[in-house]
């Protein structure tokens, strides 16, 4: 498993400084321009809906959630798939290296960067002021645990995906409506009253309220272990069955 | 006293994959008997789809045999895979290089596979890339190397952990005839120094050039084994005359040959005529003998060749279907 992780850090050094720039521009970008521009307007008209604190506040969570997600899917699906056809998994096969450790060592990485990109969020927004102390470091493992609920099983169905379109597919209709209906920019209280349980279901809506509640100071043992709960059995679950998909794949 | 086992032993090897969407089941390798010993260069001889990767996948562990039995340097490759895979060399048709790599640090993370400590890949690496003629590629990255260094650069990266046994599949498929010379070149050095060698292949020339031994594969069956030299002495005369005729009398004189003496053979027992699509082949023990008769029944073919048989005869002698389609 760990040839198989150095393997991606040994790609990951020639491309970190860029990402690590477009880690940092990225919330830096969304937080100017949606905390303070939206959020001034969210604020001066509709401060009671988002439980009273500041825009930029409630939304920034909501976003450091999100993107978790959306990177750890974008990589453990395409990413999975491009080196399950003609890249890295397949130079890999002929080795002692069995499919159960390829898919150990690529999530493993998956995670290592959800987590760079996650602290590169987070201390945005410590600069911004939105999250402080221990709160910060219990907000930057929720986002990462985010990241690899929706990794883990995106591997394991991408390893058999065959044409890539199916990803972008998956990502316009899947991953993409997610971030309406998971309280990312605005509560789910906000939603029609029959449509909140299905929002009470999606993954993201439980990484979305993990982070957040961690990020404002208001999480509770109990709310919190039942979003653990939730995203670590997807985590959990996506992997054991990724054992099996990847098997079927590399050793037809 | 050691009694040296063959490194690779199938009996009623089988695949089959099972039925998927909409394609039904297929029986890719059906029940083939084979053996290699070490230091044993041998071929799988066949066209494409007649089970060859299928069974190279099942000896390199990486695809579940269906039925039957195989041994692999005295393993079982359902529950030993990573122990054989770690002995093995393997040459796949793509080559799944990295392209934003180094040539030497595809070398060094392949060796990073196979848990190798640092300073013997580094070591390895240096000796590899001079045997690949590719030493002044080290630092270059992958993807600005030519067909043919790529693939001497595979062959390389299987020899990483000394393997047992190194397999290859179609190694020289998609390389220029340059290429294939040099990769053979290499190749033939490997042979000499004793490496084990398992190809696969479609090309005739690179079964008699490289291989002491192989087996002819159809539709997962093998149809027939031996030396390329005895292959051919069996399966076919010792010379050929390819015959080309104006499209509008190629039926009716193909036709007239086939039933003429030279397909009896006259005093030439084995002699035998097979018309292809593009031309007629004629097998005789004497090719200009035969072109006389042809000759002398007034045809007039546009292109008369008389060369050696090879084993491209030897397949289309066993199947009826020539071995490129």
């Amino acid at each position: 498993m760990l040839h198989a992780f150095g393997y991606w850090l040994m790609r990951y050094r020639r491309t970190w400084r860029g990402s690590i720039v477009i880690n940092v521009l990225n919330p830096l970008l969304f937080l100017v321009g949606i905390g303070a521009g939206l959020g001034a307007l969210v604020d001066d008209n509709a401060p009671a809906q988002i439980a009273g604190v500041s825009y930029a506040a409630f939304f920034a969570p909501g976003m450091l959630a999100a993107a978790a997600m959306q990177n750890a899917f974008l990589e453990g699906s395409g990413g999975v798939a491009r080196a399950a056809g003609f890249g890295a998994y397949r130079s890999a096969t002929p080795t002692p290296l069995d499919p159960e450790q390829l898919a150990a060592g690529h999530l493993l990485f998956i995670t290592f960067r959800v987590l760079i990109a996650s602290g590169a969020f987070v201390a945005v927004m410590a600069a911004f002021g939105l999250v402080g102390g221990w709160w910060a470091l219990g907000a930057l493992l929720g986002a990462t645990l985010t990241g690899v609920a929706f990794a883990a099983p995106a591997a394991a169905w991408a390893v058999g995906v065959r044409k890539l379109r199916h990803i972008d597919t998956v990502f316009r209709f899947v991953i993409m409506p997610l971030y309406m209906f998971s309280g990312t920019f605005f509560a789910v209280s906000q939603l029609p009253e029959w449509i909140r349980p299905v929002s009470y279901l999606l993954p993201l809506w439980h990484g979305v309220e993990l982070c957040r509640t961690l990020s404002l100071g208001t999480a509770t043992i109990t709310g919190s272990c039942v979003h653990i709960a939730y995203l670590l059995t997807l985590a959990v679950g996506g992997f054991l069955v990724a054992r099996i998909t990847y098997r079927r794949r590399l050793h037809p | 006293m050691v009694i040296a086992e063959p490194l690779v032993h199938a009996r009623q090897l089988t695949k089959i994959y099972p039925p998927r969407g909409s394609t039904a089941e297929f029986r890719a390798v059906d029940g083939i008997d084979f053996e290699v010993q070490r230091g044993e260069s041998f071929g799988l001889l066949g066209p494409n789809g007649a089970g060859k990767s299928t069974t190279m996948r099942m000896i390199a562990a990486t695809s579940p045999i269906s039925g039957g039995s195989l041994r692999v340097l005295g393993m079982d490759p359902m529950r030993q895979g990573p122990e054989i895979r770690a002995r093995l060399g393997v040459v796949t048709q793509d080559d799944y290089l990295d392209n934003e790599l180094t040539v030497r640090e595809n070398l060094h993370i392949y060796g990073r596979y196979f848990s190798l400590p640092r300073a013997v890949i580094r070591d390895r690496a240096t000796r590899l890339l001079d045997f690949a003629q590719l030493q002044e590629k080290a630092g270059d990255q992958v993807e600005t190397l030519s067909g043919g260094m790529r693939r001497r650069l595979t062959i390389a990266r299987s020899l990483i952990n000394e393997p047992d046994i190194l397999l290859l599949d179609e190694p020289t498929t998609g390389l220029d005839p340059q290429a294939r010379h040099i990769l053979w070149d290499r190749l033939f050095q490997l042979k000499q120094e004793g490496v084990t060698l398992i190809l696969t292949t479609h090309y005739m020339d690179e079964a008699e050039q490289l291989c002491d031994r192989l087996v002819v594969v159809d539709h997962g069956r093998i149809v027939a084994q031996g030396s390329p030299r005895d292959l051919i002495a069996r399966y076919a005369t010792r010379e050929v005359l390819e015959l080309r005729f104006r499209l509008d009398e190629r039926d009716t004189v193909a036709e007239k040959l086939r039933t003429s003496a030279l397909a009896t053979g006259g005093n030439d027992t084995d002699g035998r005529v097979e018309s292809l699509p593009d031309r007629v082949l004629v097998y005789t023990a004497d090719g200009e003998a035969a072109l006389a008769a042809v000759h002398a029944m007034s045809l007039t073919p546009l292109t008369a060749l008389v060369r050696r048989a090879t084993l491209e005869d030897v397949f289309l002698t066993l199947t009826g279907r020539s071995l490129i389609e």
